[in-house]
């Protein structure tokens, strides 16, 4: 029913567009390759888990007469390096100009979580989970996007961080020796990496619930809104 | 509520026309992503990797050279920090039947001189003796505390010193920037073999090392005499020593030969 009136409002910047578009891939492949240089020295553990069993670096190695591994994943250590020593450059740069962009646009007042964001975040989750009715009132974000996609930018700030205190931990050794040392930057910069994918899955999750129209408007810049009738 | 409905459907149009030029452009832009990746990685290697990821590596070791400073020193530990030794990589130690007592040392283009100079242990340990704990950091990701013991290698190129590109006298202390500018060093049956630029090579922490964590070096961890240069990956620490060369042309590099970076700094 078009009862009520609908028009075009814009949403997203043309740069902010560009900078989530571009850190999409860029992101991707630094995980990956970072997943190359990490399966030289696989050393993680989730509780008992290993991150990876050995199975997962050799899949035929329990086979008679063992196969040779099918991707031999933890082989490709100077490729994974490759790929991360250039794409850190994009993904650096595209950081600081998103960061830049958000400041001197005014954009930070969407996203910056404020005094009630996290009782407004906490609404949004016990609604979404259909543990409450109604929706909080909102701005352009929810309360919990705010928190979300700030706790993504900072992130961001730690990978960078983490990774020049890997990266040089002679030349950066101060930034190594105030993370805790090679292993503990080494491992933030890890668990860091599993967030991005963790938020990966909740934010196309959350894109998927809430439509088409909010998807448009990240790469057209509009959405499609209904003004209220005013009977 | 027709005009209300009329409106509606032009606004639908709009956006339509609207995001098909943002979906191309969309499209557009993915295509070239997708292009630019496989590009990348389809051009013809460069010592085991891609070209643009070898320009790409010499470009961050310009950058790491422009910001390297001598005086930042790889932070030093104490004797309760050692931590379990590790042992990793053979080649270059494949000879049997190999005997330190036999061992000598070959320097190359050693100022002044037109022979290889040929040096003994015995020679290396009149040097000023330096002992220190610092953290080695395998490529692979690991680290370890180890205490090495052994010559200073700037110590050891003021006296046995490689030429100046200047006119000048080679100056190792004060003028270390007129020196030629790499240093190549093999294992004695050549099969492993590191390049090093100058100014890591002088790096006050870099040793010709005859002992670690207090006994003289096993023949698993180089013995008689081993490179340890913390400001380069556990790669660049060579085992048995058989040469070294100061040379002005980039010395080859056995990882760097198989798509690692040449320089390889910490």
């Amino acid at each position: 029913m078009d009862d009520k009136p609908l028009r075009i409002e814009e949403k997203h910047p043309l740069a902010i567009r560009w900078f989530h578009w571009v850190n999409f891939p860029v992101l991707a492949i630094m995980i990956w390759s970072g997943l190359l240089i990490y399966w030289a020295n696989g050393v993680m553990h989730l509780g008992p888990i290993a991150l990876f069993p050995d199975w997962f670096y050799h899949p035929g190695y329990q086979e008679k007469p063992p196969k040779p591994g099918v991707y031999e994943l933890s082989a490709r250590l100077a490729e994974g390096m490759s790929w991360h020593f250039l794409l850190m450059w994009f993904f650096t740069i595209n950081g600081i100009l998103y960061v830049l962009y958000t400041a001197i646009s005014g954009e930070w007042r969407h996203i910056l979580p404020s005094r009630n964001t996290l009782r407004e975040a906490i609404h949004v989750v016990l609604h979404d989970l259909h543990l409450r009715k109604e929706a909080p009132s909102q701005g352009k974000f929810n309360g919990a996007q705010k928190i979300a996609y700030t706790g993504v930018i900072l992130m961001g700030l730690g990978s960078l961080v983490t990774g020049i205190a890997i990266y040089k931990p002679v030349q950066a050794s101060l930034f190594t020796q105030l993370l805790g040392g090679y292993t503990v930057a080494r491992f933030l910069h890890f668990w860091l990496m599993m967030g991005f994918i963790g938020f990966f899955f909740v934010h196309v999750a959350q894109v998927i619930r809430a439509g088409w129209n909010n998807f448009r408007a990240m790469v057209t810049g509009y959405e499609i809104v209904a003004d209220e009738v005013t009977e | 509520m027709g005009s209300v409905t009329e409106h509606n459907s032009e606004v639908k149009a709009a956006m339509g026309r609207m995001s098909r030029r943002s979906f191309l452009w969309a499209g557009i832009a993915a295509l070239g992503a997708y292009s630019g990746v496989h590009w990348l990685a389809s051009r013809q290697e460069d010592w085991g990797t891609p070209w643009p990821f070898r320009r790409a590596l010499e470009a961050n070791q310009g950058v790491g050279m422009d910001l390297y400073r001598k005086g930042q020193l790889s932070p030093t530990y104490l004797k309760a920090d050692l931590t379990e030794l590790r042992q990793n990589g053979d080649v270059g130690l494949e000879e049997e039947n190999f005997d330190p007592s036999e061992w000598t040392l070959t320097v190359n283009n050693v100022f002044g001189k037109d022979e290889p100079t040929v040096l003994t242990l015995e020679d290396i340990k009149k040097l000023p003796v330096t002992t220190q704990i610092t953290e080695m950091f395998c490529i692979e990701g690991w680290s370890m505390k180890v205490e090495w013991k052994g010559v200073r290698f700037a110590d050891f190129a003021a006296k046995y010193p490689p030429s100046s590109r200047t006119s000048n006298p080679p100056d190792v202390n004060n003028k270390p920037e007129e020196l030629v500018r790499y240093v190549s060093m093999m294992t004695p049956n050549e099969a492993y073999y590191v390049g090093l630029d100058m100014a890591s090579a002088l790096h006050p922490q870099t040793l010709l090392c005859y002992e670690m964590n207090g006994e003289p070096l096993s023949l698993d961890h180089g013995a008689p005499l081993r490179l340890a240069i913390p400001v380069k990956y556990g790669v660049k620490n060579l085992k048995r020593i058989g040469s070294i060369t100061y040379t002005d042309q980039r010395p080859t590099d056995y990882w760097a030969e198989q798509g690692y970076d040449w320089y390889a700094g910490l």
